[in-house]
């Protein structure tokens, strides 16, 4: 006996049609970035590739380009420099309280953003870092820490200590084995994390905007505005530059690291 | 004798754990508990109408935000629109997640990628497409035209296009909760009740329907809660004309600087969050 039903005709019709429903503004957003009219209209008039030169003659989106490069990079660094000691010491030293700890280094995920980003900025506030790269920089790291020790905390978890342990019995000192032993094997999760970092640092919206200021802001903030005070094709061109970008990405940790078994477990 | 191995090379280092944790508890200490606990005893002050604290402590914020009829009429807005959005999300996901649990091989995993693809897409990109799709001279307003027909709805600008933005971003979360709840339904079951002569509707509403209850509930109380909290498509697609918890608390902490309102109204979004917790947790106790 097949444990398989396939779907039936009626099923998969109506499976297709809403598949099209989701993917509807993604599947717009590629042809209109390549309009040639002025102003938002689908299907576009004409086309040509105005809109991605347009994106470099905007000076703001260029330099919140740059700022949320430069963020996103310091993001991931941080998240991964502080989250690998401590998901080293949750799952390999087995501190007193782990889960305990775990939940309270995770609970920023359960908080709506909103939240989040408005309790930030009245302590921001107070210190002046509204609208400085360290804001913005220690707002992000709140963000990403979580999803940092989570996945760290997965993959170190699903390594066999017997290699640790091997490379202990015969004589490596603890920072020895950490720094030839674990620290290799877990490279896959180590790349997985830093991506994750990367790309929502990078995305985050919600909390930019509370945090960013006239003279500072990110990528995502500026097409928030962009896209709140002007309709024309220019946002389309930067999505789907975005959208590649992402891909790439993804695709690379696939290839290097195995995404599927990073988080399958 | 044989010294457990773990135990040895480990020697040592268990009070060097604190030290492994000293930063990531420095920063979820000061840049997460601190500033929610601020927050909500801002929501027990008062501001003057400059923006000045009064200090002390008061629940005036909180009386004066829940009787004010215009944050009643907020409050009901946004639980409305979220429960609609929620009810719409699980009618049109349904058919996606029970399609992906029937198929199999590369079909199916080329499908899930296109469900998991778009929330690696940033809200705004998506919210952007969908003004390209509703706006005036978009994509319905060009294809009625094509049959002859002047679309005589606005689409965008108003609750419409907000709900309708909103369904589709929140929708592979549903899908996803479904699909994690479908792996409680075997198809024998469901063989069963039609080897048994049930009609294919009834086998759906008699066997596949209730099995899969814990995976709807995970759904709708998903779409629930990123629904009421979501702030940039409600935004981008009301056109500032939408008025909504979440926009309400940019505006008041933005706008107005009113942080003691926007504290209580951050509050109140935590406490709907409260209780669409405590439902779920009930409705799945039933369910066992």
């Amino acid at each position: 006996m097949t444990d398989e039903k396939p779907p039936s005709r009626g099923l998969t019709v109506l499976a297709m049609l809403l598949f099209l429903f989701l993917l509807a503004p993604v599947l717009v957003v590629v042809p209109l970035s390549f309009s040639g009219d002025a102003y938002l209209s689908f299907p576009p008039s004409s086309w040509s590739f105005h809109w991605y030169k347009q994106i470099l003659a905007e000076p703001k989106i260029v330099s919140a380009f740059g700022t949320s490069l430069l963020l996103a990079c310091s993001t991931m660094t941080i998240s991964v420099a502080v989250g690998l000691p401590a998901a080293y010491a949750l799952v390999r030293l087995k501190v007193r309280g782990a889960n305990l700890l775990m939940s309270l280094f995770t609970a920023p995920l359960l908080l709506p953003s909103i939240v989040l980003a408005i309790a930030i900025l009245v302590i921001f506030a107070s210190l002046g870092m509204l609208g400085t790269f360290k804001g913005l920089l220690a707002g992000h790291v709140i963000v990403t820490l979580p999803y940092a020790v989570r996945i760290l905390s997965t993959a170190l978890a699903g390594l066999p200590i017997a290699c640790e342990e091997a490379a202990a019995t015969l004589g490596a000192s603890p920072t020895v084995v950490f720094y030839r032993v674990t620290l290799p094997l877990m490279l896959p999760g180590l790349v997985a994390t830093a991506a994750l970092a990367f790309l929502v640092s990078f995305d985050e919206v919600v909390l930019s905007l509370f945090l960013s200021g006239p003279r500072l802001s990110t990528l995502p903030v500026e097409m928030f505005h962009y896209v709140e005070t002007r309709t024309d094709p220019l946002i389309a061109a930067l999505s789907c530059i975005l959208v590649v970008a992402t891909l790439v990405i993804v695709l690379v940790v696939d290839r290097t690291a195995g995404l599927a078994r990073t988080f399958a477990r | 004798m044989l010294v457990s191995a773990e135990e040895s090379f480990l020697r040592g280092s268990t009070g060097g754990a604190a030290m492994l944790l000293l930063p990531i508890i420095v920063i979820s200490l000061v840049g997460f508990v601190a500033p929610v606990v601020n927050l909500l005893v801002f929501s027990f002050q008062k501001a003057e109408a400059t923006g000045a604290l009064l200090g002390g402590f008061t629940f005036d914020t909180w009386h004066d935000v829940i009787t004010d009829p215009y944050y009643r009429e907020l409050i009901a807005n946004s639980v409305g629109a979220s429960l609609l959005i929620t009810v719409l999300d699980l009618v049109l996901s349904y058919p996606i997640a029970l399609y992906l649990h029937r198929s199999s091989g590369l079909r199916r995993t080329i499908l899930l990628v296109l469900v998991i693809s778009p929330l690696l897409l940033s809200a705004v990109v998506r919210t952007y497409g969908w003004i390209a799709i509703l706006a005036d001279n978009g994509l319905i307003d060009q294809l009625l035209a094509k049959l002859g027909i002047i679309n005589p709805y606005r689409m965008v600008f108003n609750m419409l296009g907000v709900v309708i933005g909103l369904t589709e971003i929140l929708m592979p979360y549903m899908i996803l909760a479904l699909l994690a709840g479908f792996g409680r339904l075997d198809l024998r079951a469901e063989e069963a009740a039609a080897t048994l002569g049930a009609r294919p509707f009834v086998v759906f509403r008699r066997v596949t329907l209730p099995l899969s209850l814990p995976g709807i509930l995970l759904g709708s109380l998903l779409c629930f809660v990123l629904a009421i909290s979501s702030f940039i498509t409600p935004k981008l697609l009301g056109g500032g004309r939408i008025f909504l918890l979440a926009t309400e608390i940019y505006d008041q902490a933005i706008v107005t600087l009113n942080w003691p309102v926007a504290a209580t109204l951050s509050g109140l979004i935590l406490a709907i969050f409260g209780v669409a917790l405590v439902a779920y947790t009930r409705l799945l106790a039933r369910l066992v």
